[in-house]
């Protein structure tokens, strides 16, 4: 076995840290210390989802929260039809039908909104995604019998075979392994010939059209799959917090998923995790300190950026001594 | 990482046993409000009164001692459960209250109520909570969204007017103000505007305005709460309105606005009706007291929101006293509420099968106090003992 | 439909593609010329608000304030410019969004703190508090008069600030090409400040002049930066041309979709239907246009020449 790089050992840590703390909060009756830990499991479900797009495909998508919300109405509204009648096709309380929609319309959205999209790049790109993410949110606020604005409320979690997900642990363990199969889908597709030719489109897309590539089919499949994953942690979401919003895929929930991408390190597959964690874990804790703790936050974020210029992980895997150099060559 | 990360978690852990560690003697009151964002302004208010309340108390509640905490909802449904889950899974409250938004109170709700505890809204009044989801547990200090227009209507019928333009932000809490409206208003409706609301929530008024103008009705009826109910009276004055579209409103013109507009002197809101189940003039010796002590404090006239959170600790205070020293007899508690034997800064009122206040309405209007200060007065009694029209759809008897 | 009703309206949408116009100008020149993604602009409206608001309190006069409020708006953006915005130059778009978005909420939560959470309100002279009427039925606030005039006045002095000045030719030349305007013995940092500056004070006279009509609020900026990004988006980054001609759409299409789209929807469906749908759509209509726009021209109406 091949002994493992920084990057490696910082994967594994975070990873067997996910596996171990939250089960023992729960054990140690600190329930919300465990609720925390969801979140910020399928939120990093969403992270890495997106980094498929924005690290490696350099596609940064501002409209990934209608995901979200897409995957999260598919659970809430068959519930909501089974639990108060009408519309009997769709009704369901079944999980796996749940998913399916889930997964099914957000790769159809993104399909259909991808074939536009893509037509652009960088700035015009992150504009058009969130154009389409806020039709989305302007178009959930309309549907007053799903509750318009205020949202709705999942009276009954997605029935699946073997997790119970009223069990915060089981819950949470459906969660996790999720994300591992997120990270491994994303490193696999990133390390086969499809991925060389999404990174190669990315830094020289003329080259790698000139190669005999259409980089357009590549790019929506990849922006179909990131969709895709990314409706199915809605529906984690949507069960997880058995309320759903619009409010849920506004700009700046698309926003906040990008800065987790951007903050952990893009184009690593642990980054957007550390980016959730970092998230999550400072907001908690700075906002127990003070009502006021987006200004810590605000600051935190401006200092990344400037003394971290790879985001987190970067940071913690770069070799010290050529940092220094760098700086003082500037 | 790992290690900044399992710092982090430990010193919250730490924090989360130290909490665990109950003293013996105290109810534990979790307080869920805006802090942050404009709407804080609102929040602010709510948590003054609390804290006036908890200091007119002397900090006690039957024998124990009262501690509040608050959590911050950010204007946002999914932020306001987070902090309801922590106030009730980390910090083991008692009591769970506050909720100034219909979503924020929805989204929490079972977060509260599935943990066995009370839940009490200082404001948010939605239709569902009054009807088909009512619960045993759940209590309101405040109304449901149907009534005040419901009120609003009925004056607008007495005052004859025959023909009406209604302005209301496009989100639940506006249609159900319109709803009620409709529920009693026997004139015509001219027309009807639901603007964009939310983060950027529409707040240039001209052509609606324009519209209203045009459509030739005798008065406007609007619903814009919080600083776009500011935009939209200043806009009503620039445009000329006054005199030529009579203005009513609920929950638009209140004292947190009215400092503000006195300051820019804006004198268009002088005059204007407004209904409510409340206004600092009450005369009895709790709301005295409390608009008294919380002017001396903080400057200004308490809005409603203040009343009705100040109503919602001497709510929960008969419930600890009556609760014979143990905060897990919830039955003797819940009658205790269920009686509403406690002080109300509106004066005495009863509790329908759903928990929600059957109370008076009033039609109040905005006048120049002793001391030149912009403050709302009751005109008259629009409504007795108005029960909510969902109250039949919960099964709770 | 009346053709009163129609023309106010017209006036109304036009007075609001205005505003954006002056917020999107400053976001166009500072994101065309240098390359910087400023999430934050709509900080620098809100600002730009709260500073010229206690002012009015200050000088009991509202031009007079708006007067004074503008060079210091200008300096607190020259400032921003200095310490922050400088070195991230040579970053990449998203370290921008990152870093400015960490802006806005410092500078709200301060903006928080240090004038509360409730907002200030704006009273105007009483010859502006005033309506008239242009002819016969079209009665129109006179301030409304007085923020259309502002605006069309700066739009002109843009264009011949960039088209006729030798600032405008250094800043079109910076624009391009760097290095050139460099090697020429210009002090390009200096030129990039100023620039940055302009934007500010473009941004914070918006605000100044919104604040009269509903107030200087916390949170305002987060209100209108999206649309702004949006108007120079649909005109192209960069072009000042482009950033007035789609704000002026924009600001028509916005109110004309929200006084008309509901009479419009009921000759085809039921009143209630209407009533429901229409305010959805004409909150998407903004969006709807700029996908409409980009799927047609990627960059734009009026995309910035080959650099």
């Amino acid at each position: 076995m091949k002994a493992l790089s920084k990057r490696g050992w910082i994967t594994l840590l975070v990873m067997v840290a996910l596996a171990i703390l939250p089960p023992f909060f729960l054990w140690n009756g600190q329930a919300f210390y465990m609720d925390l830990a969801t979140r910020l499991v399928i939120l990093a479900i969403a992270g890495v989802s997106l980094n498929l797009l924005l690290g490696y495909g350099g596609m940064p998508s501002f409209g990934h929260a209608a995901f979200l919300g897409i995957g999260a109405y598919a659970v809430g509204i068959p519930a909501y039809h089974n639990t108060y009648g009408g519309f009997e096709i769709a009704a369901s309380y079944s999980g796996v039908y749940h998913i399916f929609l889930a997964v099914g319309l957000s790769a159809l959205f993104a399909l259909l909104t991808g074939i536009i999209c893509l037509r652009t790049k960088g700035v015009y790109f992150i504009m058009i995604t969130m154009a389409f993410a806020q039709m989305i949110f302007y178009l959930f606020v309309s549907f007053e019998i799903y509750g318009g604005d205020d949202g709705l409320t999942i009276d009954t979690r997605s029935e699946l075979p073997l997790f119970n997900l009223d069990e915060p642990l089981q819950m949470y363990m459906l969660c996790y392994g999720s994300l591992v199969a997120a990270m491994l889908i994303v490193r696999m597709v990133t390390r086969s010939q499809f991925g060389m030719v999404l990174q190669g489109a990315k830094d020289n897309n003329e080259r790698v059209v000139t190669l005999g590539y259409s980089t357009f089919a590549y790019r929506l499949t990849a922006y179909v799959i990131s969709g895709a994953m990314c409706g199915y942690a809605g529906a984690l979401l949507g069960n997880f917090t058995t309320f759903i919003s619009p409010e849920m895929m506004e700009w700046t929930r698309s926003g906040e998923l990008m800065f987790m991408v951007i903050l952990g390190g893009a184009g690593a597959t642990i980054g957007p995790v550390m980016g959730a964690a970092i998230f999550i874990l400072v907001e908690e804790v700075f906002s127990s300190f003070t009502t006021y703790w987006h200004l810590p936050f605000g600051i935190m974020l401006l200092g990344i950026v400037l003394f971290m210029r790879t985001g987190l992980l970067g940071f913690l895997t770069a070799d010290r001594s050529k940092t220094k150099l760098k700086k003082e060559e500037r | 990482m790992k290690k900044s990360l399992s710092t982090v978690l430990a010193a919250a852990m730490i924090a989360g046993l130290s909490s665990a560690a109950v003293q013996a003697k105290e109810v534990k009151i979790g307080y869920v409000t805006t802090l942050t964002t404009g709407a804080a302004v609102i929040g602010k208010g709510m948590q003054n009164a609390v804290n006036l309340a908890v200091d007119h108390m002397g900090g006690k509640m039957g024998d124990f001692d009262v501690k509040v905490i608050y959590g911050d909802d950010g204007f946002k449904p999914e932020t306001g459960k987070q902090a309801t889950d922590k106030l009730v899974k980390q910090d083991k409250v008692d009591f769970v209250a506050g909720y100034i938004w219909s979503h924020v109170l929805m989204a929490s709700r079972n977060s509260v109520l599935k943990a066995g505890k009370f839940m009490i809204s200082s404001n948010a009044g939605p239709s569902a909570v009054a009807g088909k989801l009512c619960h045993e547990n759940f209590f309101s200090t405040s109304w449901q969204n149907d009534q005040n227009p419901m009120a609003m209507g009925e004056v607008l019928n007495q005052k004859g007017v025959k023909s009406l333009y209604v302005m209301a932000p496009n989100y639940a809490a506006g249609k159900n103000m319109v709803t009620g409206l409709e529920r009693t208003f026997k004139g015509e409706i001219k027309g009807k505007d639901f603007t964009k609301w939310g983060k950027d929530a529409q707040l240039d008024f001209s052509a609606e305005l324009a519209k209203a103008k045009a459509s030739g009705a005798e008065a406007i009826f609007v619903f814009y709460p919080g600083k776009a109910g500011g935009a939209f009276m200043k806009q009503y004055q620039q445009a000329g309105l006054k005199g030529v579209l009579d203005l009513y409103t609920v929950f638009t013109v209140d004292s947190i606005l009215l400092p503000k507009l006195q300051k820019a002197n804006f004198e268009g809101v002088m005059g204007s009706f407004q209904t409510m189940m409340w206004s600092p003039d009450m005369d009895n010796a709790q709301n005295k007291r409390f608009v008294k002590d919380y002017k001396a404090k903080h400057g200004n006239y308490p809005p409603h929101y203040a009343a009705q959170a100040y109503d919602t600790m001497f709510l929960i205070k008969s419930a600890v006293e009556a609760s014979g020293g143990d905060l897990n007899n919830m039955d003797a508690m819940r009658a205790a509420m269920k009686s509403a034997n406690f002080p109300s800064v509106r004066g005495k009122f009863t509790y329908g099968n759903n928990h929600m206040p059957i109370q008076n309405f009033y039609l109040r209007q905005v006048v120049k106090d002793e001391a030149g200060d912009w403050t709302t007065k009751i005109v008259s009694t629009v409504f007795e003992g108005h029960q909510d029209p969902y109250a039949s759809e919960c099964p709770l008897k | 439909m009346d053709t009163t009703l129609l023309f106010i309206q017209m006036l109304n949408g036009f007075q609001l593609g205005l505003l954006l116009f002056l917020v999107a100008s400053g976001l166009t020149l500072v994101f065309g010329i240098l390359d910087f993604v400023n999430l934050a602009h709509g900080s620098l409206y809100m600002i730009g608000a709260f500073i010229c608001a206690s002012l009015t309190y200050i000088f009991g006069n509202f031009l007079v304030a708006m007067v004074v409020a503008l060079p210091i708006t200008a300096l607190f953006g020259y400032l921003i410019e200095r310490t922050v915005v400088r070195s991230l130059y040579e970053r990449d778009h998203l370290d921008h969004v990152l870093g400015t978005f960490g802006l806005i909420l410092i500078v709200d939560t301060s903006a928080h703190l240090f004038w509360g959470p409730a907002g200030l309100a704006v009273p105007l002279p009483v010859w502006l508090d005033g309506q008239v009427e242009i002819f016969t039925g079209v009665v129109v606030p006179i301030y409304r008069l007085l923020i259309i005039s502002i605006g069309m006045l700066v739009a002109a002095g843009l264009f011949w600030l960039v088209n006729y000045t030798r600032l405008g030719m250094l800043i079109r030349a910076g624009a391009s090409n760097r290095t050139m305007v460099s090697a020429l013995g210009i002090d390009i940092q200096l030129l990039f400040g100023l620039v940055f500056a302009l934007g500010a004070a473009l941004a914070g006279l918006a605000g100044m002049l919104v604040s009269p009509i509903s107030e200087a609020s916390i949170g305002m900026g987060g209100e209108i930066i999206i649309t702004a990004f949006v108007v120079i988006i649909i005109g192209g980054i960069g072009s000042m041309k482009g950033a007035f001609i789609a704000a002026i759409i924009v600001g028509l299409i916005d109110t004309l979709g929200r006084s008309f789209l509901d009479d419009i929807f009921k000759l085809v469906m039921s009143t209630e239907a209407a009533e429901n749908s229409a305010p959805a759509v004409s909150a998407m209509l903004v969006y709807i246009l700029m996908a409409l726009v980009l799927a047609f021209k990627p960059e734009g109406l009026f995309p910035p020449k080959v650099r």
